[in-house]
Formats: structure tokens, C-alpha cells, sequence
């Protein structure tokens, strides 16, 4: 009896959890703001938008509209940036085998960032081709930073891939900033990029989606292969898996999701490493589990992060990158000792 | 069951593995032996197919190198000599690795790999870590638990690198009996590296000493375990005796080289 209940039996409770507690942060992210709504109204009104039902809020049409048009797409970005950060550094950190890899310290935010500022600046782009230019720059980030990393020694083994990822998300962040003085017609443009923003609207929501839901798939399909790979290389060869092909199924994939935060909503940070780890203490190391916990925990802390830039130095709003490194910094440093500690 | 001929592999700039050949018979347990470096873990990484190698692997009678991957997964498992557990993993998830050359590529574990996966945490006492992570696990559970996700593979062939290192008496006695013990049950074919001569002389069928990356012996443990091969090939000074059972027992002997 007892040995049929395996691990995964506790999985949907836990995305159940997952999932409740995203809605509240959601609900919370529609709530700020000066017009006067209760928790319960909101609710109420989101019941109302879904197809063929049909609930009376008591929110006047002004209000109906600001919900609409300006929170709803605001926290629905946030989320869907937060989730694909987040699983993308689960992702990464599979790859790696190293629970500090994150996009935005391995240089393919970086990457994504610089070719999204050649976008912009060089090419007379329309806003759909944003998320391909990031895609090709995360993935040549990742490409450097490995290679740096490979390359600068065996020594380090966790610490070397991020030095190297630090050296490279520097450098590329040095050609960026480059790229977009020559361009100064377009600087105000890119600032507002660069800091992270996820008030875009609903333009914004659907051109990160289909990015989205491509690369979400992929790493949620590769969550056993991803354990099988934690084992390592030998290990993974003898189980009969191709390890090498399954590397590169999940980097590109990462890479991909990236890319589509990137393009959208600027350089956010942390939320790879900090969201990843407290899943695994919470729920244990299985892929399986971390990776859609993930998605639905980094949609969390995004729209929490959202809240806090919007309202803490209210009238005057803070970039959402701003939150998420005052957070996950010192959160790294602590990853950080303990991995080193593990190690000795 | 595993014929090996003329194996060598190079690492580096080195010739790790030379010219080796070895045959076990099904149902057999092989003990490679041989002093630190010999190149024992790179012969078995080589019959796993893990290394590049010159020379042929048959497995069952089927050239290993013609194989798919998984196929090769499901007839030899191996437990490498420092198998990395990822210590956040649950027992039961680890051990289900295991089935993995039976789990479709994207696809999820059956009942079925969860049944054996279970019976075989049974099997080796482990029921009841099941939900306990890896992490938290001492170095004999440890060594348990690797053996179980080996076993979950429900391979015929079991190659184990130095399988009971890190174990206190009592628990290599565990390992190797329960080794012995399913090989007896379900006519596995057994090769381990053991670097206690008296242990593998005791458990083996046959052993297989390297030095310098050569087969430089092979037979029953009567024919290996002497005091001119084991001293020349160890470096050591030893006094061998037939033990209780007629099986060969190494003792060093005070003041050697
Ligand atoms: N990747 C490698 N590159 C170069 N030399 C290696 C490599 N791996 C192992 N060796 C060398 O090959 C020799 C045999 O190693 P190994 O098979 O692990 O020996 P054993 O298991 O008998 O102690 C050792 O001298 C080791 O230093
Ligand atoms: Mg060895």
C-alpha cells in the first residue's frame, strides 16, 4: 500500500497549491491602484469575462475598462514573463547540472538583450520579429558563456560557468549599451525596454504567447529526461538515453523562453535561481514537479514583484528588475554558500 | 553472455585499456581486479559502451557496438564506481530512473515500471525510504539505492564498479550476498570491480587481475590469487592461504616493500 504511493502522487496537490496561489497574487495585482475595488468585485469580474458566463460585478463600465484594458493584460504579462524565467533556469539549471545557472547570469539575457537593441536600432523592425533577434541572441550568450566556461578550466566546476556567464553578460551588456548611444532618436525607446516593463497591454501579452507556449511545452515534455540527466552522462548513456541531444532540446527550449521574457518585458534577474530552488525545497529535486511548479511559481512572483515596483514609491513607479535583484541577490549568495558547503 | 576481444582504449595520450579480451558465461560472476589506475573502471566503461574503444563487445551474442542505445539498456546496467545522486530526489524517483529504456522517450512511467520499481526497493529493504530523499541517505543506503535503480533496469547483465567502496563489513556483506543472491534467483551475469582480493576471490566465479591497463591473469580465484602474481602485480608483500571453504584468503604480512 504504502509503496504505491509514490512521490507523484503528491504532484497535482502540489500544482493545485501552485496554482491557488497564483490566482491571489493575480487578484491582488488587478486590485492596487486608486480606483475604489473590492477583492470580491474582481473576482467577480473575471468570472464575468470568461466565455458563457455571465456575472454581474456591480463595477461601473469605467471600471470594467480599466480592469480590462490596463490590469488584466499587466498581470498576465507578468505572469507568463515570471513562469518562462523561471522554467527557463530550471531548464538551464538541468543542463548544467549546476542550481545557479539562470538566464539572466548566463548571458543569454544579455545575449537577447543586445540583439533586440541591433533590432531595434539597425532594422526598421515591426515588433514581431523582436522575439526571433532575442532567440538567436540568448542562445549565442549561452553558446559564450559555456565555451568561457569550459575553456577557463575544470577547476571551478559551479562557480566557473557563472563567473564566465558574468563576464560575458557584462561584456555583452557593454556592446549594448554601445549600440543604443549610436542610435539616440531611439534611446528612449530601448530604455524603457532595458528596464523591464510589463505595462505593454494587450499587444504585449499576445506577442509573447505563442513564444510562450512553444518553449513551456518543450521543457515541461523533457522533465523525466532531465532527471535521467542529473545522474549524469555515463549514467544517462547506460539508461539508454541520447544525453547530448536531449542538452540541446532543452538549452534551445530555454533559450527560446529567454528570449520571449526578453523581447517583451527588458533584463529581469533572479527570478531563474530563486524560484527553481525554493520549488525543490518545498517539493523535492524531480524535474517533473520543478519545472511546472516553476512556470506557475515564477508567474507568482512576478505579479508580486509587479505590485511591489508599482506601489512602493507610488505616485513614481520602479523598473520590475529592480524588485527581483533587491530579492534574489542576497538569495544567490545564500544558493551560493550552500552549494559550497555541499561541495566540500 | 559477455565476450570481450582485443579491447583497448586510449585516454588522452594514454593507452589506458590494451588488447584485452574476457568471456563470461551466462549466469557467471566475473571479479576485475588489479592495483589503482589499472584501467578496471575503463574496461567496464567500455563494455557499457561509455568510452570509445578499439576492438569488439559482444553482449548476448550481438556486437555491442550495433545496439541501440536502449536496447543496450536493457540488457547491461551499470553503477559506476562514484554514481552522483541528486540529493534533493526522492528513493522511489531514483530508483525509477531505472525504467527509463523502457518509458517511451516524452512519454511517462506505466504501472508497470512502478510495480517493479517498488518491488525491487522491497527487495533490498528500501520500502520504506521510498519517499526519503537521496541526500539525506547514509553511504551504505546509498550504495543500496543505486544497486536498486541497477536492478530496476531488470537488465541480464549487471556491471558494477566497485560496488561495496565506503562500506562498513557488514555492509558489503549486504551488497554482495543480495548480488549473489538475485544473480542465483534470476541467472544474472555478474562483472564487478573489487579491490578486496580476499572478498572477490570469495563471491567470483572467476577473476580477471589488470596491471598497466593488461589482462595479465585470468581464471578461478586459485589460479589468480597467488602470492608471486598478487606480489609482483600489487607491489605488496602478502601470504595467501586456502581459507575454511577452499576459496584463496590474502593476508599483507608486516615489513613489505
Ligand atoms: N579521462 C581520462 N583521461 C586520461 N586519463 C584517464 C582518464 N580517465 C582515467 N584515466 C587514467 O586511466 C587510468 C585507469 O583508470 P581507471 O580505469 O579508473 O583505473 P582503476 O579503475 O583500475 O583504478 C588511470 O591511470 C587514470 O589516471
Ligand atoms: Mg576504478
Amino acid at each position: 500500500m504504502a509503496r504505491q504511493a509514490g512521490p507523484s502522487r503528491a504532484r497535482p496537490l502540489w500544482v493545485a497549491s501552485a496554482l491557488g496561489v497564483l490566482a491571489l497574487c493575480m487578484i491582488a495585482g488587478m486590485l492596487d491602484g486608486a480606483a475604489d475595488i473590492s477583492p470580491w468585485q474582481v473576482v467577480l469580474q473575471a468570472l464575468d469575462w470568461l466565455p458563457f458566463v455571465h456575472v454581474d460585478s456591480g463595477l461601473a463600465p469605467v471600471e470594467q475598462g480599466l480592469l480590462y484594458e490596463l490590469r488584466l493584460p499587466r498581470v498576465l504579462v507578468a505572469a507568463v514573463v515570471g513562469g518562462l524565467l523561471a522554467m527557463a533556469g530550471a531548464g538551464y539549471q538541468g543542463v548544467f547540472r549546476n542550481p545557479l545557472a539562470d538566464p539572466y547570469l548566463l548571458g543569454a539575457a544579455a545575449g537577447a538583450g543586445l540583439a533586440t537593441t541591433v533590432a531595434i536600432v539597425l532594422l526598421p523592425v515591426s515588433a514581431g520579429s523582436i522575439p526571433v533577434a532575442a532567440f538567436l541572441g540568448a542562445v549565442g550568450g549561452v553558446f559564450l558563456a559555456y565555451t568561457l566556461g569550459n575553456t577557463a578550466g575544470r577547476s571551478g566546476g559551479t562557480a566557473t560557468l557563472v563567473l564566465a556567464g558574468v563576464a560575458v553578460t557584462s561584456f555583452l551588456t557593454a556592446i549594448q549599451t554601445f549600440v543604443q548611444q549610436f542610435k539616440v532618436e531611439e534611446l528612449q525607446r530601448i530604455y524603457a525596454w532595458i528596464l523591464g516593463d510589463v505595462g505593454g497591454g494587450w499587444d504585449q501579452f499576445w506577442l509573447v504567447l505563442p513564444y510562450a507556449a512553444v518553449s513551456a511545452a518543450l521543457l515541461l515534455l523533457h522533465g523525466r529526461m532531465l532527471d535521467v540527466l542529473s545522474v549524469g552522462d555515463d549514467e544517462a548513456t547506460s539508461l539508454g538515453v541520447r544525453a547530448a541531444r536531449v542538452r540541446f532540446t532543452v538549452l534551445l527550449a530555454a533559450s527560446l523562453a529567454t528570449a520571449a521574457a526578453v523581447a517583451v518585458s527588458g533584463l529581469i534577474g533572479f527570478v531563474g535561481i530563486v524560484i527553481p530552488h525554493v520549488v525543490r525545497r518545498l517539493a523535492g529535486g524531480s524535474y517533473r514537479i520543478v519545472l511546472p511548479l516553476s512556470l506557475i511559481g515564477g508567474g507568482a512572483f512576478l505579479v508580486l514583484a509587479d505590485l511591489i515596483a508599482r506601489t512602493v514609491i507610488a505616485p513614481a513607479e520602479l523598473p520590475i528588475g529592480v524588485v527581483t535583484m533587491f530579492v534574489g541577490a542576497p538569495f544567490f549568495v545564500g544558493v551560493l554558500r550552500m552549494t559550497r558547503r555541499a561541495a566540500l | 553472455m559477455i565476450t570481450v576481444r582485443g579491447v583497448s582504449v586510449r585516454l588522452g595520450e594514454r593507452d589506458v585499456v590494451s588488447e584485452v579480451d574476457l568471456d563470461v558465461r551466462g549466469g557467471e560472476w566475473l571479479a576485475v581486479i588489479g592495483p589503482n589506475g589499472a584501467g578496471k573502471s575503463t574496461l567496464l566503461k567500455a563494455v557499457m559502451g561509455l568510452v570509445a574503444h578499439r576492438g569488439e563487445v559482444t553482449l548476448d551474442s550481438k556486437p555491442s557496438a550495433r545496439l541501440k542505445p536502449r536496447e543496450r539498456a536493457r540488457l547491461v546496467a551499470y553503477a559506476p564506481q562514484a554514481p552522483a545522486l541528486p540529493p534533493d530526489m526522492t528513493v522511489f524517483d531514483y530508483a525509477l530512473l531505472g525504467r527509463t529504456p523502457y518509458i517511451p522517450y516524452l512519454g511517462r512511467e506505466s504501472a508497470h515500471d512502478r510495480e517493479v520499481t517498488a518491488s525491487v526497493l522491497d527487495r533490498l529493504d528500501l520500502a520504506a525510504f521510498a519517499m526519503r530523499r537521496v541526500g539525506e541517505l547514509s553511504g551504505g543506503e546509498r550504495q543500496r539505492v543505486v544497486l536498486a535503480r541497477a536492478l530496476a533496469q531488470e537488465a541480464t547483465v549487471l556491471l558494477l564498479d566497485e560496488p561495496t567502496t565506503a562500506l562498513d563489513l557488514g555492509h558489503q556483506q549486504q551488497v554482495l550476498e543480495l548480488v549473489d543472491r538475485l544473480r542465483r534467483a534470476d541467472g544474472l551475469t555478474v562483472v564487478t570491480t573489487l579491490h578486496d582480493l580476499t572478498v572477490a576471490g570469495l563471491y567470483a566465479d572467476s577473476l580477471l587481475l589488470m596491471a598497466g591497463g593488461r589482462a595479465v591473469a585470468s581464471g578461478r580465484p586459485g589460479q589468480v590469487l597467488t602470492e608471486p602474481l598478487v606480489g609482483r602485480h600489487f607491489d605488496a608483500h602478502v601470504k595467501i592461504e586456502p581459507g575454511p571453504d577452499g576459496r584463496p584468503v590474502v593476508h599483507l604480512v608486516r615489513g613489505g616493500p
